[in-house]
């Protein structure tokens, strides 16, 4: 084997070992966010304000979440809506209504409708699973966004039942929160952005208590969601979770 | 001359029925053709604007540019002042305010869970308040297939493929929810009052139709209104009376930049009617040439024909000292007298048809299930003025031409020659 050979053949072990390496590395990246942004459980206060093109609405709720297969929102105001619940169970949800006293099963492409007129869609609100379980990722590069390092993580789904077939997310060097996302289709069409900030920690982790999504084929200034309040593991009792609990 | 020409009709029939059927037929498809185009385009017109435009249509601006989205957010506000200013501007036209919506229909089972559930398209139209005629516009009463008219508020009437589909029949409650006009979440029980089926597929597949106050509550758009639809007086359309009135409307806003202050638009003005129409009225010219210009190389070549069989009569009449200009000129007077039977002939049996099919029409709901096309499946022809000419001046003008064409050969005759022919 001569010299020129042997260059090549080290050149090309070179170029395997940091691609497999930055791989790992995003893998890396991507399980510290799931860290911060997942848990056995969550209690979320939060207030949801929707802008309209003529009036701005803002809709507070409080969510029970356990794992990715649970969730029980309750809509606390304004008048309209308060009283409105929303039960997810695994694929399914069903909404339940005060004012009529009936509990709607909500599926297929109904889930991708707006929730509240907001920019999220009820798919978006169901999508609990941590990011290593559905995507892969590679790192793509580095930026600096409001003064602090991010990486730049490109996702792409492993799974089918997927609503964004790739994502691009901006992760806070330093405190493994994404600060940015964009959610791709199949097709490569952007179709929403996220922007996240007022990062505080809770527990041991860090969080984002305000976001801020955009529709991107839609006009209008997007849909701003705050938290103000987060408690992560504590004990939810078993039967929120069951449609009896909507018509309570 | 105009006896003899007569006589020599009536007693030689092989010269003339050919070219009287001929002309007969031609004249029969032009005014059978013309009848049913002009019925079409008219059903197409009146059923368009009963369901979708109106005669003239007031929305605002926003909700305008995007029109095809029926954007309830974008909604006209103060319909009730608005309206009223409208029928004090424009009393002779009827005012009315709609509002289309959709969402999902949602049937309970006895435990109030989801049984059955499909997705909805809703008009809203003020049955209830007033004096007007918005269910005779669309057919409702014709339209039912079971079940009565919303009578009362918290009435429903549903669409005959939902109520198949699902199994809901007159009585039943469904549930519908949607978005209000501010995106909130609406739920709102209804009882089905009537199923209807209008035999157009774009109204049939998941229609609901509410009384608008229902839809305003049920929408948070109380005193408001997507559109209001303007009707000429007899529901007849006068483009020339809808423009006056809108260029009049539209000029009390045209210094307001208010995306949500009003605009308003003619029939025409929307979902592509001008050129539709436009386009209607160029076919029916290309047809009546090319119904010429084919007649016309028809008669003529029946005329040669005839020149040919007749040989030996213009001889002879030329060699009696008969003009040649003279023989032309009878040639061309009997072309018009055939002309004429030809023509009465296929007018009297034309307008017959035409009739016939204003009356009874052509059903062709059968082939129409997947068309998406704002059109009664019933065909009917239109029976205007027109009919009795628009076929009649075609055949005789044919009949003129291909005879005159077929005469010129009576110039190539040689006097000299026609004795040695006699021969």
């Amino acid at each position: 084997m001569n010299v020129a050979m042997k260059k090549i053949i080290g050149l090309l072990c070179l170029t395997f070992f940091a691609a497999s390496t930055f791989a790992q590395d995003a893998e890396e990246i991507i399980k510290r966010v799931d860290n911060n942004l997942s848990a056995k459980s969550r209690i979320v206060e939060s207030e949801m304000t929707v802008h309209g093109r003529r009036s701005s609405r803002t809709i507070s709720s409080k969510s029970y979440t356990v794992g990715n297969e649970k969730s029980f929102t309750e809509y606390l105001s304004p008048a309209r809506e308060k009283g409105t619940k929303m039960l997810k169970l695994d694929k399914e949800m069903w909404l339940y209504s005060p004012s009529t006293d009936r509990t709607i099963m909500i599926s297929g492409h109904m889930l991708r409708q707006s929730v509240m007129g907001s920019d999220l869609s009820y798919e978006d609100m169901m999508e609990d699973r941590k990011l290593t379980d559905i995507y892969s990722a590679s790192l793509i590069g580095e930026e600096t966004i409001e003064e602090r390092v991010c990486y730049v993580v490109q996702l792409t789904a492993k799974v089918n039942d997927v609503a964004y077939e790739t994502q691009k997310i901006w992760v806070d060097a330093g405190r493994f929160i994404p600060l940015k996302q964009e959610l791709y289709a199949k097709s490569g069409q952007l179709l929403k952005q996220v922007t996240l900030s007022d990062v505080k920690q809770v527990s041991s982790r860090w969080y984002p208590m305000k976001m801020i999504y955009k529709d991107v084929l839609k006009d209008g200034k997007g849909t701003e969601w705050l938290i103000t309040h987060i408690e992560f593991d504590k004990p939810i009792q078993d039967h929120i979770f069951s449609k009896a609990s909507l018509k309570q | 001359m105009f006896s003899f020409l007569w006589k020599g009709i009536i007693r030689d029939k092989s010269r003339s029925l050919l070219p009287v059927i001929v002309v007969a037929i031609g004249v029969f498809s032009v005014i059978f053709a013309y009848g049913l185009i002009n019925g079409m385009m008219s059903n197409m017109i009146q059923t368009t604007a009963n369901y979708q435009t109106g005669h003239l249509k007031v929305m605002t601006r926003a909700y305008n540019e995007n029109r095809g989205q029926k954007p309830n957010d974008l909604a006209l506000l103060g319909t009730d002042t608005l309206i009223l200013q409208l029928k004090a501007d424009f009393p002779d036209v009827e005012w009315t305010p709609r509002i289309s919506f959709g969402g999902l229909l949602d049937v309970p089972d006895d435990y109030g869970d989801t049984k059955a559930q499909g997705p909805a398209v809703g008009t809203a139209y003020d049955f209830l308040a007033g004096n007007n005629k918005e269910a005779e516009r669309i057919g409702l009463e014709k339209a039912l297939v079971a079940g009565g008219m919303i009578q009362h508020p918290g009435e429903i009437i549903i669409s005959d493929d939902f109520a198949r589909a699902h199994n809901v029949s007159p009585g039943d409650e469904v549930t519908f929810f949607g978005s209000t006009m501010y995106g909130a979440m609406t739920f709102s029980n209804y009882r089905v009052a009537g199923v209807v089926r209008f035999g157009v597929s774009m109204l049939d597949r998941g229609a609901v139709i509410l009384d608008i106050e229902d839809a305003r509550l049920l929408l948070d758009m109380e005193n408001a209104a997507g559109e209001i639809f303007g009707y000429l007086p007899e529901n007849h359309y006068d483009t020339k009376e809808a423009e006056k009135i809108k260029t009049e409307f539209n000029s009390l806003y045209v210094n307001n930049t208010d995306e949500f202050s009003p605009l308003m638009l003619r029939l025409e003005d929307q979902d592509l009617m001008f050129q539709t129409i436009a386009l209607m009225d160029k076919i029916m010219i290309i047809m009546g040439i090319i119904l010429i210009i084919a007649l016309s190389v028809v008669l003529w070549n029946t005329g040669v024909l005839g020149g040919i069989r007749r040989y030996n009569e213009f001889g002879v009449r030329l060699a009696m000292g008969e003009e040649k200009k003279h023989i032309y000129r009878t040639l061309l007077g009997e072309s018009l007298l055939i002309g004429f039977i030809g023509s009465v002939l296929g007018t009297i049996t034309g307008v017959a048809l035409t009739l016939y099919l204003q009356k009874y029409g052509l059903d062709y709901s059968g082939i129409m299930d997947d068309v998406n096309m704002m059109i009664d499946p019933v065909i009917r022809s239109k029976m205007t003025p027109s009919v009795f000419y628009i076929g009649f001046i075609p055949g005789m003008i044919s009949i003129l031409i291909g005879s005159a064409l077929a005469g010129i050969a009576v110039y190539k005759r040689n006097t000299a020659m026609l004795f040695k022919e006699l021969d």
